[in-house]
């Protein structure tokens, strides 16, 4: 049933790139220092994408922050560095590895990355005084993800209060905020990733190759395949074997999974993103397995 | 025009709306592998069936309670057409969440409990889908189940909204008999109701008008953001003005007004960004309908700005620094008579004084009564003197310039929804 969406969709994408524009219209003339959070992941490139056009034929007046978990694919800091030098863009980054290296993060049991880039997030905000930050969060990726506003407040902490959070009527978006506040917007947050996929196609913005189909030393393990890498080895009794592959989400290399596929090209991405039976966290993000609430309580901290 | 249909849940809290949610998607098809196993983990570990709310109820809060308490968003599309819902939450206490779902709408489903019929949260939120003018509404009588498919209990609930709807402004709405639970007509037609000939709720909902167009109205374009790159190429002189075009159609060569200032000029281009992986440009293009995000250059060199709107010479709203509005009060603070607050009205933010409370909705008569407060959840009647003239239409003429938001100053809290009265003034 939702191979459909993939037809019908020139007006639909439209009437989403002008409300993505809108917001980054909105912010850039209400708050001071935005900032928009650039992993080289497939939704913030979209996002940059987007802002790109809203000021076109000026440049984007926004920095980008990159919470480095230093569990990174190559392919994907590669594709940052490029954009940023291409674009003339300002990038600061926030480093993990940083922290963990003068003992003010501590290497997880698991060794994943992802709930430890919350700290360096919310130090970046506070040194470089960020009043808006622009996250690439998409509300049908998850299910906390699904109760955000698009403009939502968070506290001096960082912290969201998914218990009180501010009504959002129409297009009035409300951007006020005390000092110390910042608010975290998401341009993106009616975009499905089948839209996404579909956007990347017809706009024929490049993405990191990674997202493509290639061969890969890969072993399994809770049923995701895993990159044999610096950063991920089999345990006893996981074998290891060439696949094709590609990554449906790019994160911390430790936790995020590839998937099977031969899909080579935007357009095949579609086809086979349609037709999938799992979400794409699910299909390739450990870190949300841990519990019910995994990404809320991530989230409250102040995660992306 | 885009078949993407807006839809909102409504009703009081244990009516089912999470559950006719979770039905509604599971029955589509729209719930992949992982979700489901989900679902499952978490009702067999709490001892129950499959639980359908869970599936919205995303929030650790929600869950331990087995409530709604803010909007969950969903994306799912059918054959026919792709859908967002807002799931909402029915707790009297939560009534700003639904707010917040339905005023982007273009229709809410109202649920009713087939067995206790109409209860105050269902006019409330009934009173809200008609301030708002959501374009359709429509009744789910749910646990039909539960009352043994009765025919009769259906069609007297069905009599008594459409009796409130009536009062409140809001046209005939369709009612359709369903079970979230079991599925009966929310995708699939129900056997146990026989003495039923309508639509299921996917059926209606697939076959439902999108959003109102208006693209026919008279031109409205709020200025957000100006463009000038002053850089060292062809862009050097370049000065554009941003916005979404609110209603109408914007054409080169358009004659037009800035407001607030009431200068005429005409519309010398509109740009539409060209952008590849090295270069960011622009293109001309001959015209743009409502709904678009586009930059336009104006013919003369006036003080154009962030606040400006830019509007059809041949319908000018003018500008006013009083409004008569009816507000919705999502604040746990009273408003009273004297308060400062700011108003956002467009791109326009400006400080505003509550000169007078005119009334408010009685949800038990649904007539208007005398206030001196409005409280939390009221609905009520107000006048407003602002500092900066605006732009302003009636919201039953115009959604978007009749729209505006009532801000604390203090801590920037978002304290009502108001909507610009017609000229007449009349409540809803």
């Amino acid at each position: 049933m939702r191979v459909a969406h993939v037809t019908a969709l020139v007006t639909e994408l439209d009437a989403l790139e002008s409300e993505s524009i809108f917001v980054f219209r909105e912010v850039a003339a209400e708050f001071e220092r935005p900032v928009i959070l650039f992993s080289g992941g497939k939704d913030s490139i979209v996002m940059l994408h987007l802002a790109r056009k809203a000021f076109s034929p000026a440049g984007v007046p926004f920095t980008l922050l990159h919470v480095d978990t230093g569990h990174n694919f190559p392919e994907v800091l590669a594709y940052r560095d490029a954009v940023i030098e291409q674009l003339g863009l300002r990038l600061e980054v926030a480093s993990v590895e940083d922290y963990i290296a003068d003992g003010r993060l501590r290497e997880r049991a698991d060794g994943t990355r992802n709930p430890l880039q919350t700290v360096p997030l919310l130090d970046a905000i506070n040194k470089h005084r960020f009043d808006a930050v622009f996250g690439g969060g998409r509300r049908d990726e998850e299910r906390a993800r699904a109760k955000e506003r698009i403009f939502s407040l968070r506290d001096e902490f960082g912290q969201w209060d998914p218990r009180n959070q501010r009504p959002e009527l129409w297009s009035l978006y409300n951007g006020k905020h005390r000092p110390g506040e910042h608010v975290r917007v998401f341009p993106l947050s009616n975009w499905t990733e089948l839209d996404v996929w579909n956007y990347i196609e017809r706009e024929e913005i490049p993405l990191p190759s990674i997202y493509y189909a290639h061969e890969r030393d890969v072993f399994e393990r809770d049923g995701m395949l895993l990159a044999v890498g610096p950063y991920s080895q089999p345990r006893s009794g996981e074998s290891v074997g060439k696949r094709i592959v590609r990554y449906r989400t790019v994160g911390d290399m430790s936790c995020t999974g590839a998937v099977a596929s031969t899909a080579g090209s935007p357009a095949e991405v579609v086809v086979e993103v349609a037709a999938s039976t799992l979400t794409e966290r699910g299909a390739t993000r450990a870190d949300d397995r841990v519990s019910e609430a995994a990404m809320e309580d991530r989230k409250r901290e102040g995660y992306f | 025009m885009s078949t993407l249909l807006r839809l909102a849940t409504a009703g009081s809290v244990d009516d089912g709306k999470s559950t006719l949610v979770g039905r509604l998607l599971h029955d589509c098809k729209a719930i992949l592998a992982d979700q489901i196993a989900h679902v499952k983990t978490v009702s067999e570990a709490r001892g129950g069936d499959f639980d359908f709310a869970l599936l919205t109820d995303g929030l650790r809060a929600e869950r331990e309670q087995g409530i709604t308490i803010d909007v969950a968003y969903r994306y799912f599309a059918t054959d026919k057409r792709s859908f967002i819902l807002a799931d909402c939450p029915g707790h009297v206490q939560y009534t700003r969440n639904t707010v917040t779902g339905a005023s982007t709408a273009d229709v809410v489903i109202i649920l009713v409990d087939a067995r206790h019929g109409v209860l105050e949260q269902t006019r409330r939120h009934l009173a809200v889908a008609g301030l708002l003018r959501v374009p359709h509404v429509v009744l789910a009588v749910n646990k039909i189940d539960l009352v043994g498919y009765d025919e009769a209990g259906f069609t007297k609930i069905a009599k008594d909204v459409n009796e409130v709807a009536d009062q409140l402004g809001i046209a005939h709405i369709q009612a359709i008999p369903v079970s979230a639970l079991v599925g009966d007509n929310v995708v699939d037609r129900s056997a146990h109701t026989p003495w039923y000939d309508g639509p299921t709720l996917l059926e209606l909902l697939e076959n439902a008008s999108g959003r109102i167009d208006n693209s026919q109205q008279p031109l409205r374009f709020p200025v957000q953001y100006v463009i000038r790159p002053q850089t060292d190429d062809e862009y050097r002189d370049y000065r554009g003005y941003t916005g979404t075009v609110a209603s109408g159609t914007v054409s080169v060569g358009d004659q037009v007004i800035v407001l607030p200032a009431g200068r005429r000029t005409s519309i010398a281009g509109i740009d539409r960004p060209v952008v590849t992986a090295t270069s960011t440009t622009v293109v001309e293009r001959p015209s743009a309908v409502a709904g678009e995000a586009v930059t336009v250059r104006l013919a003369d060199d006036l003080d154009v700005a962030r606040g400006s709107v830019i509007v059809d010479a041949e319908a000018s709203p003018g500008t006013r620094r009083e409004l008569a509005a009816t507000v919705s009060w999502l604040a746990d603070r009273p408003l009273t008579v004297g308060a400062r607050v700011l108003i956002k009205h467009t791109t326009t933010t400006a400080q505003a004084i509550v000169t007078k409370i005119t009334g408010a909705l009685d949800l038990d008569t649904l007539g208007v009564i005398d206030a001196t407060e409005l409280a939390l959840n009221d609905i009520g009647k107000v006048q407003l003197k602002i500092a900066a003239p605006l732009a302003a239409d009636p919201y039953s003429s115009n959604a978007i310039t009749g729209s505006f938001l009532l801000i604390d100053a203090h801590d920037g809290w978002t304290l009502a929804a108001g909507m610009i009265d017609d000229e007449e003034g009349e409540l809803l």
